[in-house]
């Protein structure tokens, strides 16, 4: 920044802090921003202020060093809707103080770009490390979702279960699909019991997705078995006309493996004495 | 006061964002759980249909009530290349997207009324409605 401006900023720089603080609490209706204690609010406020203000001196327009601060913005979870209509608020109250007190500047564009340019800048930063650290955190629940999705557990030789929870999209139909049919191979499974408990809603997708993941495992040689299909789902695919009849299907998870035990001629026997 | 809930259909997100909007107003009537189920089930497969055929459209849901009885009606409206023959996918079993066809015959039979409005090139609306017993 010009250093005549800057110079100017610093001679003002209590008044600003003053009425910046003054008038930034009315913006405090978050959720997230009635729950922190009101000391806490106030320093944050004071260091972000400062922070601000210690950004004049720089000449060149790396605001590098606050990114750190951002970062503890971030994890304190302050909305960032907040810290943009802080800075427009403290961008109001530059101009104005600075047009009020110093004639010579009295409406000059100069340091009306001035102070838009220092403000934008800071803007364009803090909006891109929040941005970035939202990305971040959607990606890594993406592969936290992922991971969870569909294992294939090897219950008892020649068995193995397959529990589907939550909401089945195109890729995670896929992602079913190769999981299940590797798995099959891998473990020498001969009946597979998919379990759908934990499925909210079987459309007709849902169901055709499970209709061909069983023909794929028939073509490998083994079995399926739909098990936890609760009553109102049950209902659901007979209005819909959704033909299951090509495997077995049983209400529960412990059916679904007495079948497979039979159906591998196996059976479970209670110990004497 | 009778509220009106629309979702944007652009992904798949967007089936799951009409499906719960769908159960917590389908709860909020007093609808059963196995109703609530058929009526998730319907936005799931009219959503479906939006983001598969005409790639982006809206669904909304809303609650309707004539003389005596209550009820959530689902509307889904899209600018896709709409239906060329209304009674064929009426039909079951009968699909162009190699999935099972039993789509728009399904809703039809888990809701109670239900009408379908299509132009060729000119988008489909279809309105569904489940009556509170």
């Amino acid at each position: 920044m010009n250093a005549n401006i800057s110079h100017i900023i610093f001679k003002h720089k209590e008044s600003i802090i003053d009425q910046w603080l003054e008038e930034i609490p009315k913006f405090r209706t978050e959720d997230s921003l009635q729950n922190i204690t009101d000391a806490m609010y106030e320093n944050t406020n004071r260091e972000f202020v400062d922070k601000l203000l210690s950004t004049v001196k720089n000449q060149t327009n790396d605001h590098a060093d606050l990114v750190p601060f951002t970062e503890r913005l971030i994890q304190l979870g302050w909305p960032l809707n907040y810290i943009t209509r802080g800075l427009q608020e403290f961008r109001k109250i530059t101009v104005a103080t600075l047009s009020k007190s110093e004639t010579d500047y009295n409406d000059s564009i100069e340091l009306l770009q001035e102070i838009e340019n220092w403000i934008d800048e800071i803007v364009n930063l803090l909006v891109n490390e929040y941005s970035g650290s939202w990305e971040n955190t959607v990606f890594l629940q993406k592969m936290a979702l992922k991971e969870l999705s569909a294992p294939l557990i090897p219950v008892v030789d020649k068995i193995s279960v397959m529990p589907l929870i939550g909401t089945i999209d195109t890729e995670r139909a896929k992602h079913i699909m190769e999981n299940l049919l590797t798995g099959v191979i891998e473990h020498r499974a001969e009946v597979v019991l998919i379990d759908i408990t934990g499925v909210p809603v079987v459309d007709t997708m849902v169901a055709h997705h499970i209709i061909q993941a069983s023909e794929a495992v028939r073509l490998v040689g083994a079995k399926c078995i739909l098990v936890g299909i609760r009553p109102e789902i049950a209902q659901t695919i007979v209005n819909l006309g959704i033909n299951l009849n090509k495997f077995p299907t049983k209400s529960t998870l412990k059916k679904g493996i007495e079948t497979a035990l039979e159906m591998t001629k196996r059976q479970i026997v209670e110990m004497e004495g | 006061m009778q509220v009106q809930t629309h979702v944007d259909i652009n992904s798949e997100w967007g089936i799951v964002a009409a499906r719960q909007a769908g159960r917590k107003l389908a709860r909020e009537i007093g609808f059963g759980s196995v109703d609530q189920a058929r009526i998730t089930t319907a936005i799931s497969e009219l959503a479906r249909n939006i983001y598969l055929y005409a790639n982006k459209g809206q669904i909304y849901i809303e609650e309707v009530s004539n003389a005596n009885k209550r009820g959530v009606k689902i509307t889904a409206i899209d600018q896709g290349p709409g239906i060329k023959d209304v009674r064929k996918v009426m039909e079951d079993g009968f699909t162009t997207s190699g999935g099972l066809g039993a789509g728009l015959p399904g809703v039809r039979r888990l809701m109670d009324d239900f009408t379908i409005d299509s132009e060729v090139n000119n988008g489909t609306t279809i309105s569904a409605i489940k009556w509170l017993r």
